[in-house]
């Protein structure tokens, strides 16, 4: 019979190998699924892995899902190092467009490029505030942060549905449920001309350097993991488990923040409900594939776009539901988890 | 206006049976030590399930049957992974719920306009004809009287039989249940075998009796909720089927405030069962321990027997 032995020490080659070995499942078995559905799987995994990186305007799109999936997976993965476990960043990410998107209205002809910052700003803080209710509720009443910051993204769903709904609803829009058109000005500035790319993608990128930075090269950083790691060790060392609870809930609910107000801010142009995409979800997904490593992570952001991206694609080429985006997206980190089993055992055959 | 009562008194115990069937199922595997965040996609996987086999055979219970298949299903990919290869319990769940409502939607998509064929409507002879009891209490699917013994049911295994004594020792120490040579992992399994097909249960009743079509993420956080419950009820049986019926009514109030013209814009009244249960469980948690007490000792914590 297979077997596990426990390895001495858990293997450095299987924790790069294992997200790899995870995604090639995956895409045996989304073989195996086109085949079952009468598609030719070729075509299928051509519109997934070489569609979305054909042309610059592809890769701009890719860069454009990539954004707030990285950003929300570096805050992720502060919390998840600390052994935080927010699952709630797309309620955070929701509260942040919502958040951006009242500064934004308030722009009129007369405004400033300047005011894309306090956009930027109001999105950070609005994620904070979300996430510091998850924190607020652990740290006061022990309350279970899984639970409380997933009920919260249902609350922030039905927020928002109110506010495009009564308070900010365009006048002239036909009764949709939407704000207006924010003014141009509050476009958060574009990279280049027949792209959607925006400054959005220097600011995930520096997230990386930051979450790097602070999680490998900072005394704070470390107490942080310490905490997650051997809570008892970090008693002992001093560090406080409230701190940790609050920087991760509240850097998480930032960057969660931050990308709402550059979604809403930047390719969606207005304040609508189909502001949550999934992204907050798929962070959890993307966090996880790339190690809760800043650098991993950002291969993971551009797989998992990739997986949006060709979701959209099966639907209009194929005349494949979109839904098979978190198909293989759930598909993607049951695999992964299976495989990091590898990490730390040894498969043996035997007795 | 005794009417308007009757018909909410019907509708939370038509909601709660929800709750307390997908509860009930989570508190199997939580007593045997297993916590699995899955419900949600459990739920999502069953109601589209159980709609496409009550839309192809026309009968309730076979979409009841198949609902219970696909939560079973599912909970044993969550079950063999978790404890077999040790993988995380909260990451594997949520990936059993990423994937739940990812897959229902995708097998869901050619039933979102369908139509279940018309099925006979219950009702308890002589008693559905008193007046305001009958249509309160009488008019149900028998599946909320189902839920009912099942709940009794539960208590008894749980507290007077000696395989609910071992399901109990399991998660209370793994270890000494291995030590007295008790299969901890078989075990383990069995129970969120058990837990996956309550949870189908709930799911199919979702799609199949509380609102009888198909949309996608229609379970709308009751898994979650359901999760929720487990804890507010300090993990004992009665108090779970409680709490099922009295968030029911929380879920159920919002429609009878809008009936009577509350003037509250209606998200504020849908954020209802999502804000108390934030309430409930951070009221609940404050006092650690009336958590501890109740609370199965080894719940969350892998066991692996190195043997």
């Amino acid at each position: 019979m297979l077997r596990l032995e426990a390895r001495p020490q858990p293997s450095a080659l299987w924790s790069y190998g294992s997200p790899v070995l995870a995604l090639l499942v995956t895409v045996m078995i989304g073989v195996l699924m086109f085949t079952a559905l009468g598609q030719d799987p070729l075509k299928a995994l051509s519109v997934f892995f070489w569609e979305p990186i054909r042309s610059p305007y592809a890769l701009g799109e890719l860069a454009v899902k990539a954004t707030p999936l990285l950003l929300i997976a570096l805050g992720l993965a502060v919390c998840f190092r600390s052994n935080v476990w927010n699952i709630g960043a797309e309620g955070q990410y929701v509260l942040g467009a919502i958040a951006a998107s009242g500064v934004a209205l308030l722009a009129d002809q007369s405004t400033g490029r300047w005011i894309v910052l306090p956009i930027l700003l109001a999105g950070v803080l609005g994620g904070m505030f979300w996430a510091g209710i998850t924190a607020w509720l652990r740290d006061r009443f022990n309350a279970n942060e899984i639970l409380v910051s997933l009920m919260l993204v249902y609350v922030a769903v039905q927020v928002l549905s109110f506010v495009v709904s009564g308070p900010w609803k365009d006048p002239q829009g036909y009764n949709f449920p939407q704000s207006k058109n924010f003014e141009l000005v509050t476009r958060i500035p574009r990279l280049f001309d027949g792209s959607r790319v925006s400054i959005g993608v220097f600011l995930a990128l520096a997230g990386v350097l930051a979450t790097w930075i602070f999680l490998f090269r900072t005394r704070a950083g470390f107490a942080q993991q310490v905490g997650g790691l051997a809570p008892a060790a970090a008693r002992y060392a001093g560090f406080s488990s409230r701190r940790a609870l609050w920087v991760a809930l509240l850097v998480s609910g930032g960057t969660a923040g931050l990308a709402g107000a550059l979604e809403v801010a930047g390719p969606m142009g207005q304040l609508t409900p189909y502001v949550p995409a999934g992204y907050g979800f798929a962070a959890i997904i993307v966090a996880f594939v790339g190690r809760l490593h800043p650098v991993g992570m950002v291969f993971s952001a551009i797989l998992m776009s990739m997986f949006y991206i060709g979701g959209e694609l099966a639907q209009s080429r194929l005349g494949l539901p979109k839904s098979l985006t978190g198909v293989f997206q759930g598909l993607l980190l049951f695999t992964l988890l299976a495989c990091d089993t590898l990490v730390n055992y040894r498969l043996k055959w035997g007795k | 206006m005794m009417e308007s009562y009757a018909l909410l008194m019907a509708a939370t115990l038509n909601a709660g049976t929800v709750l307390a069937l997908a509860s009930l199922g989570l508190l199997i595997n939580e007593k045997a030590g297993i916590v699995n965040l899955g419900a949600e996609g459990m739920m999502l996987c069953a109601a589209i399930a159980g709609f496409a086999a009550v839309v192809y055979s026309g009968s309730d219970w076979l979409g009841f049957a198949a609902g219970m298949s696909a939560g079973a299903v599912l909970a044993f990919v969550f079950g063999v992974l978790v404890i077999w290869l040790n993988t995380n319990q909260y990451a594997t769940g949520l990936a059993v719920s990423l994937f739940g409502a990812g897959f229902s939607a995708f097998v869901g998509i050619g039933y979102v306009q369908e139509k279940m064929p018309a099925r006979p409507s219950f009702a308890v002879p002589y008693l559905s004809d008193i007046p305001w009891f009958g249509p309160a209490l009488f008019r149900h699917h028998p599946l909320v009287y189902l839920s009912i013994l099942f709940a009794l049911g539960l208590i008894w295994f749980l507290f007077r039989t000696r395989a609910g004594l071992i399901l109990r020792s399991v998660g209370e120490n793994p270890a000494s249940a291995h030590a007295l040579g008790y299969p901890v992992r078989r075990i383990r399994l069995m129970a969120v075998v058990a837990g996956g097909a309550m949870c189908g249960l709930a799911g199919a009743y979702v799609s199949i009796v509380y609102t009888p079509l198909w949309v996608e993420g229609m379970v709308a956080g009751k898994g979650w909720i359901a999760l929720a419950l487990t804890t507010f009820a300090t993990w004992r049986p009665a108090r779970v089927l409680l709490g099922a019926y009295l968030f029911g009514g929380v879920t159920m109030l919002q429609f009878h405030l809008q009936g009577i013209g509350v003037d509250v814009p209606s998200q504020f009244l849908t954020m209802l069962p999502y804000l108390s249960t934030i309430v409930v469980l951070a009221l609940i948690s404050r006092n650690p321990q009336w958590i501890r007490i109740n609370m199965p000792t080894s719940i969350g914590k892998p066991f692996y027997p190195d043997s």
